[in-house]
């Protein structure tokens, strides 16, 4: 369950201020808007990763953020999909038979020993995933992990988030893909300008959304 | 932080097992003369010699601080203040030889020719030659300004007056390359002869040339923790007959000269505090 | 020449110890240091980036006067009688080396300070992991940082002069003897020391920078 409250977040040329949001727990929620709208900052506000200048944030359960640098560490494939529970004090020998399977389910499974600053940016992509995966969270935040992926690797990430929310997982998902917003979000959110314009769920969002603004967006216009 | 601990430790136990240090002039160190007759210090006495080879006047500096036990300069008038100033006790002359005027073999300022050393300096400054002092504070450099002064003349600031700031090795190679004159004590012109092809132009008996070195030992009245009993035993085995005889005897081989006479504690020019 | 050899194989060694010790001791300090301004978000520690930078430039003759003025029986730590000693050589070349490696340590641990932060606490890591991250993140500029502060130790002789005094068997290391030689106008014997200095620290950064990227 995610719960925030009035919450600010200020910097030079640029305000966020949400008055309420909440998240039932199992939820998926895609959260959408132009580049500079401040979703990565909302996410990251929600994530604990960065504090509000004002507001409150509630946060029940274990979660995971997946950034958008798609960081891995200068070590191996293996060390790096281990690298959550290792810093969760799982042994490396148990880490290592956990993360194994989702390796071997997202294809990297013959790179085990290879320096992961060497995999391609959909290999990058698909090792963040597990690494957050293999920690089984009850909260996953997203920040556009199929963004210039190529539409195998797009699928395989979808095919893992769908697999999470039917596992029980919250799922926010910052994507700049408003038909991946609609397909995989139960509930989508529209930044604009540091504010949320709109929010409910996806389908009147894409199909019925009250702001002009909105309806202009998800129909594919500019707007800024 | 284990590593320097265990230096320090190392440093301190080299220094409780009997060494003195004695800080000196370039000339006698660099001319390998130290290196000769210390070894056979050290066997008898047990005592290692620590040289730091530094110019006179530093020397002077670093045992005037109570850093060195003892030293061996060569500059008269500096030796005099530092007893004057008590920090230095029973001065002792070891050995003596004589500076050099050197210079390129055409010699335009006709130094060769000059009747005294004094005429000769003269001859450089009214010829406006090149000329290259050590600007140190050395004993040689401090020989340079005496002969000025005697000549009642100052080249300072003067175009042709250089100063290399470096030891006597490194000006003579810099007085070569600028076929420049300059002032030098003879061991180090020996050493570096073959090397610079300057010639000694000025090399006669001179009062005013007597190159002195003398040995003091720090006055132990004035610091704690010298090693006053290692420098009075250097000291005695400076002016001991064989060994004096053997710093006369040293190279005169292979130059057909002695590079340093013995003075046996009898000094040719006085140092009076 | 047999035993002129063995000479020079001793000043090398003594070279190589004095300032291997003077980088590890100047690490001990100057390592978490950079790995904190590092580590620290932005605008943070510019004051502390100036110092360090100049400090860079420190001249090496300035450092070694100010610890003989210390050292001496005459100064304040006069009584250690560590002056003319090879442990002073490692304390002013420690000095020296100080602001080269906390400063690439420094710049090196910035470059991925963000995104190795954001990842740590975003798979719930604490803020000591991230500093423990950070750190192994880091080993190349590193190793980097500590090839440059042995490069600055070893190089130096205006410090290891004036504090070590360049006493045979004890405090001559491979600088103050091109210095002794070029004195002597012994040029040719210069240069092969020099070309020995070199090679010792050509040797020892290999061996540091082969040993960072293979871990």
């Amino acid at each position: 369950m995610i719960r925030a409250r009035g919450l600010l977040r200020r910097y030079p040329g640029f305000t966020l201020a949400l008055e309420e949001l909440a998240v039932e727990p199992g939820r998926f929620v895609t959260v959408i808007g132009p580049s500079g709208a401040g979703k990565s900052t909302l996410l990251r506000l929600l994530a604990g990763l960065e504090r509000p200048d004002g507001g409150t944030v509630q946060l029940r359960g274990r979660a995971v953020f997946v950034d958008q640098d798609r960081t891995v560490l200068e070590r191996s494939v293996l060390a790096n999909a281990a690298f959550g529970l290792e810093l969760a004090g799982v042994s490396r020998k148990q880490a290592t038979r956990r993360v194994l399977p989702w390796l071997e389910r997202v294809g990297l499974a013959d790179k085990l020993a290879l320096p992961a600053p060497r995999l391609s940016g959909g290999e990058r992509a698909r090792l963040g995933l597990v690494r957050a995966l293999a920690l089984e969270p009850d909260v996953l935040f997203l920040d556009e992990p199929t963004q210039a992926l190529d539409p195998g690797n797009v699928a395989l990430a979808e095919e893992l988030m769908r697999e999470a929310h039917r596992a029980g997982r919250t799922l926010v998902l910052v994507t700049h893909n408003l038909y991946q917003a609609r397909r995989l979000g139960e509930e989508t959110w529209f930044l604009l300008g540091g504010s949320l314009l709109e929010s409910g769920p996806s389908a009147v969002v894409f199909e019925r959304p009250r702001d002009p603004r909105t309806r202009a967006y998800v129909a594919g216009e500019m707007v800024y | 932080m284990k590593r320097t601990a265990f230096l320090l430790v190392f440093c301190s136990l080299a220094l409780a097992a009997g060494s003195m240090r004695l800080a000196t002039t370039t000339s006698v160190n660099d001319s390998g003369l130290l290196d000769y007759i210390l070894p056979g210090f050290t066997q008898e006495t047990g005592i290692d010699v620590q040289v730091i080879a530094v110019g006179t006047g530093q020397a002077l500096a670093i045992a005037g601080r109570g850093d060195a036990d003892a030293v061996l300069v060569h500059a008269p008038n500096l030796e005099a203040r530092f007893l004057k100033e008590g920090k230095g006790v029973d001065h002792a002359c070891i050995a003596f030889n004589n500076f050099v005027i050197a210079g390129p073999a055409a010699d335009p300022a006709r130094v060769a020719a000059a009747p005294d050393a004094v005429a000769a300096m003269r001859r450089i400054y009214q010829t406006g030659a090149t000329f290259i002092s050590r600007g140190d504070n050395s004993g040689t450099y401090n020989r340079e300004q005496q002969l000025w002064r005697a000549a009642g003349l100052d080249p300072r600031g003067r175009p042709w007056y250089l100063e290399s700031g470096s030891g006597m090795g490194a000006t003579l190679t810099l007085a070569a390359e600028k076929g420049a004159y300059t002032l030098t004590d003879l061991g180090t012109y020996l050493f570096v002869k073959s090397k610079t092809g300057l010639a000694d132009l000025f090399n006669r008996p001179d009062p005013l040339m007597l190159n002195q070195y003398s040995y003091m030992v720090v006055n132990p009245k004035r610091f704690a923790g010298l090693n006053t009993a290692a420098a009075y035993e250097l000291r005695a085995y400076l002016l001991r007959k064989d060994v004096q005889r053997a710093i006369g005897e040293y190279l005169k081989d292979r130059f057909g000269q002695s590079l340093f006479n013995p003075l046996y504690g009898r000094c040719k020019e006085e140092v009076k505090p | 020449m047999t035993a002129d050899w063995l000479e020079v194989w001793e000043v090398a060694a003594r070279s190589l110890t004095v300032a291997g010790a003077a980088t590890l001791l100047a690490a001990l300090f100057s390592l978490p240091l950079g790995v904190w301004l590092g580590s620290r978000p932005r605008r943070g520690g510019l004051g502390a980036q100036v110092l360090l930078y100049a400090g860079m430039g420190l001249p090496p003759v300035v450092v070694g006067l100010v610890f003989y003025l210390l050292l001496s029986r005459s100064g304040p730590l006069g009584f250690s009688g560590l002056l003319f000693t090879k442990a002073a050589m490692v304390l002013a070349e420690a000095v020296l080396a100080f602001p080269m490696i906390a400063g690439f340590t420094m710049a090196g641990v910035r470059a991925r300070a963000e995104s190795v932060r954001r990842l740590v606490r975003g798979l719930g890591g604490c803020e000591r992991q991230v500093l423990a991250t950070l750190l192994w993140e880091s080993r190349r500029p590193i190793v980097a940082a500590l090839a440059a502060g042995f490069g600055s130790a070893i190089s130096e002789v205006g410090a290891a002069t004036i504090v070590g005094g360049d006493i045979r068997h004890h405090t001559r290391v491979l600088t103050t003897a091109v210095v002794l030689e070029t004195r002597k106008g012994d040029l040719a014997n210069a240069m092969a020391l020099g070309a020995v200095l070199l090679g010792v620290t050509l040797v020892v950064t290999a061996v540091l920078v082969v040993w960072g990227e293979r871990r």
